[in-house]
């Protein structure tokens, strides 16, 4: 898989088979199908509200902890539908979540990225110390903190505590990444770091990365697939949506900054 | 807008305003908080004397006209201590599950209705109740377990809320980021929720215990008793009680002293102002060690 030309032979990590997602009787996605493939970062693209944070939800089933939201249709994940997992929190275990804002846990800094090989069983300090420093030091936040891993992960910056949330989804040794707008409260320095974390940890894993910036996703991205007001309106490779290849004259719309 | 009315005219007559509100809301405030004052300052004064060391350790004599309350202190205590063994427990879990656990839908809406309504029933009925079930259905006799059980009742409504307050004072950010890393929502509450909420929750109880303390109805028929001057050995026993024995004193004794039912009540009032007071020490230590 590694060695395989990433254009013809791509494995399929995530199966999106005609996804609606609903709140009531509001609709936030329609019938969206796509694929993606392992060891891309797939970028997804949209105005506010066009469904976005909805379609992250429903990877990691967490509509399920949502009152009013209903997902219909398919996601399958490494070819096994959601649903059918028996057991959601294995399933949402193998998934690292990213939010808009930085979430710091009241907790301390090593608590912090120690909480989810603790909610696995992990009990040998050495062996937290280990997944700790690795995790931090990867979020690329490690040199900023290694003194004071004690004070608590909620008092940090902005910037810090996102750092810090990426450490956390990555203690989990997830397979999937997903990354919901993580630059909204993030200076751009810290931006630019946190995308070259990305581009390293593509290698390992699969990212799906909901972007407010449409450079953002051009600058990562493999493929990108633009949303608007619960629309799938394109999905295809990145350069090939910036070059003007689309089907959708509101794609181009959009990517030109005509509104949104 | 005309250009006659100059907006000198108008800052003056806010400002203006502006004091006489603020001066009228200070009288208010005022005549409010003056109650209390006379109330105190009347227990310190016609008290005088009476708070000796030995009025809280000796028995009462003479037909309850001279010596001290310690079996009532001490009842005092029995009945809000098995009172908190009970309601703390259950109105916690109960809390818990109506905050983190139960589904918006009518059915938890009703309970929650049902709770708040409780909250505000007499605690006369709550006595009756108490005489029902814990006296004779689970006859448990007049003793401090049927008074204990029937404050809990009483003060169950109160622990709930306020201890669901406390634990949806935790953001939800919170929970969802645990829940999203493959948590259940037990090792969430249990992990986050609870830490964070434990001190409002503590405050709550403590708030409530020292409500307790001055109720009268619900103990009178169902566990305390006018006199008893020896300490209860189970909670099978009657016992004598602060609430109660100021009652006796003031309405149902002839000969009493004038100072000992002004003693008895100050003696309550500070029960319930150092329960407060720790009560207020714990939420300003809380807000000090805000985690976020
Ligand atoms: N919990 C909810 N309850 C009801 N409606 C919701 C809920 N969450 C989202 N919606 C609705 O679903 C639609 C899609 O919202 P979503 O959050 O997925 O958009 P988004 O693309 O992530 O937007 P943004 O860029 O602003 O984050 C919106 O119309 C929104 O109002
Ligand atoms: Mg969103």
């Amino acid at each position: 898989m590694v060695t395989a030309n990433p254009t013809t032979e791509r494995v399929e990590k995530l199966a999106i088979e005609d996804l609606t997602i609903r709140y009531g009787d509001t609709v936030a996605l329609d019938s969206a199908s796509f694929k993606v493939f392992e060891n891309e970062i797939f970028g997804i693209i949209g105005p506010a509200n066009s469904g976005k944070t909805s379609f992250l939800r429903a990877l990691n089933r967490m509509n399920e902890m949502t009152t009013g939201m209903t997902v219909d249709g398919v996601v399958r994940f490494d070819g096994t539908d959601v649903r059918d997992w028996r057991d959601v929190y294995a399933l949402r275990s193998r998934i690292g979540v990213v939010f808009p804002l930085p979430v710091g846990l009241p907790l301390s800094i090593y608590d912090n990225v120690a909480l989810s090989p603790r909610l696995r069983g992990i009990k040998s300090r050495a062996e937290l110390d280990t997944i700790v420093e690795q995790c931090l030091t990867r979020a690329a936040l490690f040199d900023e903190v290694k003194d004071r891993l004690d004070s608590l992960g909620s008092l940090l910056s902005g910037g810090q505590q996102q750092r810090l949330t990426i450490a956390r989804a990555l203690s989990q040794d997830p397979e999937l990444l997903l990354l919901d707008e993580f630059s909204i409260a993030v200076d751009p320095v810290t931006t630019m770091r946190i995308e070259d974390v990305l581009k390293d940890l593509k290698q390992e894993l699969t990212i799906v990365l909901v972007s407010n910036l449409v450079r953002q996703a051009r600058r990562l991205a493999d493929r990108t697939a633009f949303f608007l007001g619960g629309e799938l309106v394109e999905v295809g490779e990145t350069e090939a949506l910036f070059t003007g290849e689309v089907k959708d004259s509101r794609t181009t719309d959009y990517l030109e900054g005509r509104f949104g | 807008m005309s250009s006659s009315f100059s907006t000198t005219d108008l800052n003056v007559r806010n400002q203006r305003n502006e004091r006489l509100f603020k001066l009228l809301f200070g009288l208010i405030t005022a005549t409010l908080i003056l109650p209390v004052v006379i109330i105190i300052g009347t227990l310190i004064v016609k008290s005088e004397g009476t708070l000796t060391w030995a009025f809280f350790t000796e028995d009462p004599t003479n037909g309850m006209t001279e010596g001290g309350i310690f079996p009532a202190l001490v009842g005092t205590l029995w009945l809000v201590a098995v009172a908190l063994i009970a309601s703390v427990p259950l109105g916690v879990a109960a809390a818990i599950y109506l905050s983190e656990y139960a589904k918006d839908n009518w059915l938890t809406r009703l309970i929650n209705l049902a709770i708040i309504n409780l909250a505000g029933v007499p605690s006369i009925v709550h006595a009756l109740f108490g005489v029902g079930a814990f006296v004779l259905f689970f006859n448990f006799g007049t003793s401090i377990l049927a008074a204990s059980l029937t404050m809990a009742v009483m003060t169950l409504p109160v622990v709930i809320v306020s201890t669901r307050e406390s634990l949806q004072a935790v953001p939800q950010s919170f929970r969802e980021a645990c829940w999203s890393m493959g948590a259940t929502r037990w090792q969430t509450i249990w992990r986050i929720v609870l830490p964070n909420s434990i001190s409002g929750i503590l405050t709550g109880v403590i708030l409530e215990v020292s409500r307790t303390v001055g109720e009268t109805a619900p103990i009178m028929f169902t566990g305390a008793a006018f006199f008893l001057p020896f300490l209860p050995s189970s909670v099978f026993d009657q016992t004598m009680a602060m609430s109660l024995h100021l009652y006796v004193i003031s309405t149902q004794v002839p000969h009493v002293p004038e100072g000992l039912p002004y003693g008895v009540a100050l003696t309550l009032i500070l029960i319930v102002m150092v329960l407060n007071s720790v009560s207020i020490a714990f939420r300003t230590y809380l807000r000090g060690k805000k985690k976020w």
